[in-house]
């Protein structure tokens, strides 16, 4: 089986340690993560962790049944690329003074549909929020100005299909009133 | 005996009493029905062993060596009485030990609850005397951690870990407890755990799934069932004898499982595994449906996965979906509770019998008895076999101990030659592999079922890992049994040694103590054998003692574990010399 991305979505109580406990499953697995977003979620007190991998199904669908496993995590997912609608958001720090002397800054800035977050008198920051390759490719053309900062967030994805959190919790709301 | 009764769990106290967080600590585990605990005291966990004090007429705190060894007797206690075993200990070096048993109970599947103390709340991460992140450390081979570091928190956390170490698959909960916790009041008030919402501990079965297994069963020719501790931890023994009996298939153990099934069931037909019997492995590339149940397709008892049954339909019947598929492809996966499921499967089995298929594994048996069994328990060179020392013991427990057995080669032969009529009556370390697991284990072992005999068999390299638990037991006047089988050798080491490392003896020669002396500085009743003609009258004197016992027999020193699956080798590879 070939190695491709996977968008891991983990649905979880908010408590401290869980972070722990869920990487822990890819380090005990020699599996490295591409990128990590821990949010709040849709539904009240219920964090999401949307963890991106790069390795097979079959070791993507073993982690999965492993996070599903533990106490506090209340369902996990995985999904390919064409199965969900997913962002990264950039940020580069660059001198003001290049705003002026470069006009093709302005022109990449307009191109990219990066907006400009703040401007100062040294650094103004540009934010762009799109697909890995748009970032990537943004950066390569700002490179040979020169990037004082640059930081991109981890992927955040949300899945085409539904994924019944809610349902889940008010079942067992149901057949705890039960008992 | 006291411990032995089933307790009321979870009850409810009627108003709130304002009492201190250590004090709480104290009443959860009396409404959890906890009356044992082993443990070790140390400065931040002083306010509880205080309380303790003050309770010990109605919780009876062991006081063992080490805070492993508390580890493994809570271990040894839950896995013969099915309760949740209780340990506790201290910050920084206490929490630590109790590491190794933590994982242990893990990988083994054992309700064991752990109490650490931890400094106070506003030392945290400040390096502070004993302190270490036990939370941290715990995190993979804990089924739960928690740190406390309010007293309010107590009696919820407290009824979750009870909760979560017992339902489901069971497994080890840490709770870490910081000083301040233990020191301040709350208002207690108990109410037990009867569910977590971001856990299902036990899936509903599906009648589809097992109409699905009911029917590959029912069409099998050559149908073969391996069982595993899931058996045990599911009560469902009645069930899978049942199930033998009635579609008429021949069952093996893994060595979890051992004790599910009577040893003397005609369809019991032996373990399977790395060191386990010759028809068992080599049938399972012969079968054509394999039902495993309660088991989770370990390295040790598949050998090479590519080459692992690989012609049978699989029907796997596992509490925990995470092992679904994990390891060998299921075609039918049945989850739940193996008595449930299993009850819920057997109005749908046909009567049924297949002798020609039965007769393949007794005729496999046959040839490992001539190449192997025989040898070993009806030796007639001049050296003392490991298998003869079990067969006395089996002759003089009647089949009715508790045996509890440590890690390498006694192991082995004694989960192949000891007999069972009693479940949970095998006690080892399977999935870790922990020497210095039995002699603690057997402590708590014995206080889990008084009215059993308890035989520690242990080899002379995993009896001085813990070997300072002798003092326990004498502290405690537990009759504990002790059989050391000494070779002066780490045997399993030196055997692969030989086989795979052209007798390379890298450190595996044991120079030893004179054990008898220990046992004796310790007062318990001690004695060597080295002779064939007094082993039986030994073994015999041994089980009759009324006190703790330690008999070391000195067995042939350089005798192999056979039959043997090579490690990375397909079942059927397995070599019986």
């Amino acid at each position: 089986m070939e190695n491709k991305l996977f968008t891991i979505s983990v649905y979880s109580e908010n408590n401290v340690g869980l972070l722990n406990r869920i990487s822990g499953i890819f380090l005990k697995r020699h599996i490295n993560i591409e990128s990590l977003n821990v949010s709040k979620s849709e539904i009240e007190g219920v964090s999401k962790f949307t963890i991106v991998v790069n390795t097979t199904e079959s070791w993507t669908r073993k982690i999965v049944t492993q996070i599903e496993k533990q106490i506090e995590v209340i369902k996990a997912f995985y999904h390919t690329d064409e199965e969900t609608i997913f962002q990264e958001t950039a940020l580069f720090k660059i001198a003001s003074h290049l705003l002026f002397d470069e006009r093709q800054i302005q022109n990449i800035i307009k191109e990219s549909h990066s907006q400009i977050v703040t401007v100062s008198r040294e650094f103004f920051v540009l934010a762009k929020t799109g697909r890995r390759h748009e970032i990537d490719e943004m950066y390569h053309e700002l490179e040979p100005f020169g990037i004082m900062q640059f930081v991109r967030s981890g992927r955040i994805a949300v899945s085409k299909a539904e994924m019944q959190i809610t349902p889940l919790l008010a079942k067992f709301q149901h057949s705890e009133t039960e008992n | 005996m006291e411990h032995v009764k089933t307790k009321e769990q979870g009850q409810v106290a009627a108003s709130p009493m304002r009492i201190s967080g250590a004090e709480a600590i104290i009443q959860c585990l009396l409404a959890e029905g906890v009356d044992l605990i082993y443990g070790y005291p140390g400065g931040a966990i002083m306010p509880v062993y205080d309380e303790l004090y003050k309770f010990q007429d109605r919780l009876r705190h062991v006081l063992t060596r080490h805070e492993q060894a508390a580890a493994h007797a809570a271990q040894g206690y839950a896995r013969v009485s099915g309760r949740v075993g209780v340990a506790m200990a201290t910050s920084g070096p206490g929490a630590t030990n109790l590491v190794t048993g933590l994982a242990d109970a893990q990988i083994d599947s054992t309700p064991v609850v752990c109490i650490t103390g931890q400094v106070s709340r506003h030392l945290l991460g400040s390096d502070a005397f004993q302190e270490t992140d036990i939370i941290g450390i715990s995190t993979p081979i804990t089924k739960w951690n928690y740190q406390i570091t309010k007293a309010s928190e107590i009696p919820e956390i407290m009824a979750k870990a009870f909760f979560i170490a017992r339902s489901g698959r069971p497994g080890p909960v840490l709770v870490d407890i910081t000083k301040n916790a233990q020191f301040d009041e709350l208002d207690f008030q108990y109410q037990p755990c009867r569910g977590v919402r971001s856990y299902n501990p036990v899936p509903k079965p599906d009648m589809e799934a097992i109409r699905a297994a009911a029917t590959l069963i029912n069409q099998a020719k050559k149908p073969y069932i391996v069982y595993g501790q899931g058996v045990i931890l599911g009560k469902a023994e009645a069930e899978l004898k049942a199930l033998v009996e009635k579609a008429g298939i021949p069952a093996a153990w893994t060595i979890l499982g051992l004790s599910a099934m009577d040893s003397d069931h005609p369809l019991n037909v032996g373990m399977v595994g790395m060191h386990g019997n010759y028809g068992p492995n080599v049938l399972t590339n012969e079968c054509d449906v394999l039902v495993a149940i309660g088991m989770r397709f370990d390295d040790r008892v598949t050998g090479n996965l590519e080459t692992y049954a690989k012609q049978a339909k699989v029907i796997h019947f596992e509490i925990d979906p995470a092992e679904v598929n994990k390891n060998v492809h299921a075609d039918v996966a049945v989850l739940g509770n193996a008595r449930e499921t299993l009850g819920l499967l057997l109005p749908l089995i046909r009567e049924n019998s297949h002798e020609e298929w039965v007769g393949e594994f007794h005729k496999k048996y046959q040839e490992e008895y001539q190449a192997v069994i025989e040898g070993d328990i009806h030796p007639t060179k001049p050296g003392l076999t490991m298998g003869e020392v079990v067969t006395e013991i089996n002759r003089a427990t009647g089949h009715r101990a508790v045996i509890v057995t440590d890690v390498g080669q006694h192991q082995m032969v004694t989960c192949r030659y000891a007999k069972f009529r009693d479940t949970k009556s095998n006690i080892t370390s399977g999935g870790l592999g922990t020497m210095g697991f039995a002699l603690p284990a057997a402590i708590g072992a014995k206080m889990g079922a008084m009215d059993r005999e308890v035989v520690a068999v242990i080899g002379d390299g995993g009896y001085q890992m813990t070997i300072q638990e002798l003092a326990t037991i004498f502290q405690n006047k537990l009759p504990v049994k002790i059989v050391v089988l000494n070779n002066d050798f780490l045997g399993m080491v030196r055997q692969w040694q030989e086989l795979f490392f052209d007798s390379r003896y890298a450190s595996t020669v044991m120079v030893n103590p004179d054990f008898v002396k220990i046992a004796e500085g310790y007062y318990l009743k001690a004695r060597r054998v080295d002779k064939r003609e007094e082993l039986a009258e030994a073994v015999q004197e041994m089980i009759s003692s009324k006190e703790a016992y330690f008999l070391e027999v000195r067995v042939e020193k350089e005798d192999n574990v056979f039959p043997m699956i090579p490690s990375g080798a397909s079942v059927s590879d397995i070599r019986l010399k």
